[in-house]
């Protein structure tokens, strides 16, 4: 019965549909919020997870990007009075940009030597946003004004639903499609044995750099979205603790499975939400969550469940 | 000028002794196991905050000092024996989020037993600056460098001249082989986390009337010391402090002759650099990768 699901596209209306129904459980603008924030990092966790997952390549520092992507859109309308529309563009470029110009000396790196240069840029574009306080307003943040498409003003959390929902069901499509072309078969050759990829004519550099840029771009796409909706930014946003985060929402929902790094984006975006009510004890539970399922499920929570129902059945 | 700069180079060494020695705590664990552990930091917090606290309690500081190294190797030994032993065969993504989420749960215990303001210790020998050649040294930053010294010639002499500390070198260089001539990775293991906790904690220990402690210092610290372990090519411990008092006189002469806004940014620029143009670290293995 499982061959059905083998087709991995078989699951993008499904997912379509609950997004649309969805709402129907929402009974105030807190459901929403929750929910805008899952989709947010949904679209993050599924362009890391092509990194991590795919090319097995770690990165402890995008959220470094999304920082980076939230606080070029603020200033630029913000403090320049771009139209957010362009500054949003703006935005992802620069973040390619830099992503492109860091990619080929990081990624010539592996195992901890890369965690630690990715950790290190991430880190260095955190204290940059902190430190410029003239631009960014420093560690208090800064306010981001609220975009407007052609006239039609986004704003309130039930537009803010519908555009990231969206956003995520391109970038999902965009992942598969990505997974599924010489693209994604040569990524796993890449992961699999770098050098036996290179022997047969794969040119991995390039690849690497690839996906390396198009999940920076997802990243830093999502923290422009975060910051037009919330319409506040603080430098934690590219901190060493959101971009842990980030991976852990791809390893938890299981590496090399999209829809697992969906569901790592729900479950560590409602845990804190659940969590709240314990207040002081929020850090020790999480910290011993993490750590449990990781000893336990190293393989994270998709592919080890399946595979049990595949025994199972 | 001379002064300055000495000025300069004695908060220096003073700070990259401590990132010397966390630094070493992940050389030595990284040994015997191939695992970071993101919780290094913690030790160091441990033992800063715990002699505080103990001594809060009453207790008279020598003995609140090893008690606050005995609750720091009883939480490495813990995180080996609870959550590395356990997921020894998982890759390198799943157990460094292992040690986040072990330095999320013990910087969450000891905000949740002993608060989130700050505290200092008093120096160990009185407060009157030392005037050397117009530069101003802290009694207490020869204490930094002195306890720093001590343990790395006792650790030089473990490693060199003692049978367990010989075994910890080969778990390292091949832990096969080692098995089979008798050694019990498991144990190396265990000995590498307690040895690494203790001098965490005696670091933090001894920087605390310096630098003030609280539930969060291990942060930065734990990432400036991976930053210097790895500065000295990871695995190398004569390379974790050379890499460590590097960082430390570097940030010291940043912050002092650039701009102090940027001293957190120092190692993480510094490292970056020496991964682009040396990608094994100052002192790493040049080897080929076996395929």
């Amino acid at each position: 019965m499982w061959n059905r699901f083998r087709n991995p596209y078989a699951g993008l209306p499904v997912l379509a549909i609950v997004l649309a129904v969805l709402p129907l459980a929402f009974s105030n603008p807190y459901h929403y919020d929750v929910a805008i924030h899952v989709l947010i990092n949904a679209v993050v966790a599924v362009g890391l997870n092509l990194l991590i997952g795919y090319a097995g390549q770690i990165s402890l520092g995008h959220a470094g990007f999304f920082g980076l992507g939230a606080y070029t859109t603020g200033i630029l309308s913000g403090v320049y009075g771009w139209p957010p529309l362009l500054s949003v563009l703006a935005a992802l470029v620069v973040v390619g940009v830099l992503a492109f110009a860091v990619a080929r000396p990081i990624l010539r790196l592996s195992g901890h030597y890369l965690a630690m240069a990715t950790l290190g840029l991430g880190i260095l574009i955190s204290i940059v946003i902190s430190t410029e306080g003239w631009l960014t307003g420093g560690p208090d943040g800064m306010i981001v004004p609220t975009i407007s498409v052609f006239g039609w003003e986004l704003f309130g959390e039930t537009r803010w639903y519908w555009v990231m929902a969206v956003l995520l069901l391109v970038a999902v499509w965009l992942a598969l499609n990505l997974i599924d072309s010489p693209v994604g078969r040569a990524l796993r050759a890449v992961h699999g044995s770098e050098v036996a990829a290179q022997v047969a004519g794969v040119n991995t550099i390039s690849y690497k750099v690839l996906i390396f840029v198009v999940s920076a771009v997802f990243a830093a796409l999502m923290g422009t979205a975060s910051a037009h909706y919330s319409g506040f930014i603080t430098p934690d946003l590219a901190g060493f603790f959101h971009s842990i985060e980030f991976v852990t929402m791809v390893v938890l929902g299981g590496m090399a499975s999209t829809y697992g790094a969906l569901i790592g984006a729900v479950i560590l975006t409602t845990l804190p939400q659940l969590l709240t009510g314990f207040d002081d004890l929020e850090m020790v539970i999480f910290g011993a969550i993490l750590m449990a399922v990781m000893i336990f499920m190293p393989r994270g929570l998709v592919p080890t469940l399946t595979a049990r129902l595949r025994k199972g059945s | 000028m001379l002064g300055e700069f000495l000025q300069y180079l004695f908060s220096g060494l003073t700070t990259g002794a401590t990132y010397a020695l966390v630094g070493l705590g992940f050389a030595i664990i990284y040994n015997a196991s191939h695992v970071i552990n993101f919780a290094q930091g913690e030790f160091v917090m441990i033992g800063g905050m715990g002699t505080v606290m103990m001594m809060a309690a009453g207790v008279p500081m020598p003995l609140a000092v090893l008690g606050a190294v005995a609750l720091a190797v009883i939480a490495g030994v813990a995180l080996d024996k609870l959550a590395i032993e356990r997921a020894r065969d998982a890759d390198i993504v799943p157990l460094i989020i292992i040690t986040i989420g072990a330095s999320l749960f013990l910087r969450g215990l000891a905000q949740y037993f002993w608060g989130k303001s700050y505290h200092s210790l008093p120096a160990f020998t009185g407060d009157e600056p030392l005037k050397v050649l117009g530069a101003t040294l802290l009694p207490q930053s020869l204490w930094v460098l002195g306890v720093a010294a001590v343990l790395l010639v006792a650790l030089a002499f473990f490693f060199n001249r003692t049978l367990k500390g010989k075994a910890m070198l080969a778990v390292s260089h091949n832990k096969d082989a080692s098995r089979m001539v008798g050694i019990n990775p498991r144990f190396i293991l265990m000995l590498a986390f307690a040895l690494s906790a203790a001098l965490g904690a005696v670091a933090g220990i001894v920087s605390a009337p310096i630098t003030l402690t609280s539930y969060d210092v291990g942060i930065m610290l734990g990432l400036k010391g991976f930053v210097a372990a790895v500065l000295g090519g990871l695995g190398s411990a004569v390379g974790a402090v050379i890499g460590g008092l590097l960082l430390g006189i570097m940030e010291a002469m940043a912050a002092g002759y650039i701009s102090s806004d940027y001293k957190d940014a120092v190692p993480f620029v510094i490292i970056l650099l020496v991964l682009f143009f040396l990608p094994s670290g100052l002192f790493g293995k040049r080897g080929t990768e076996r395929v």
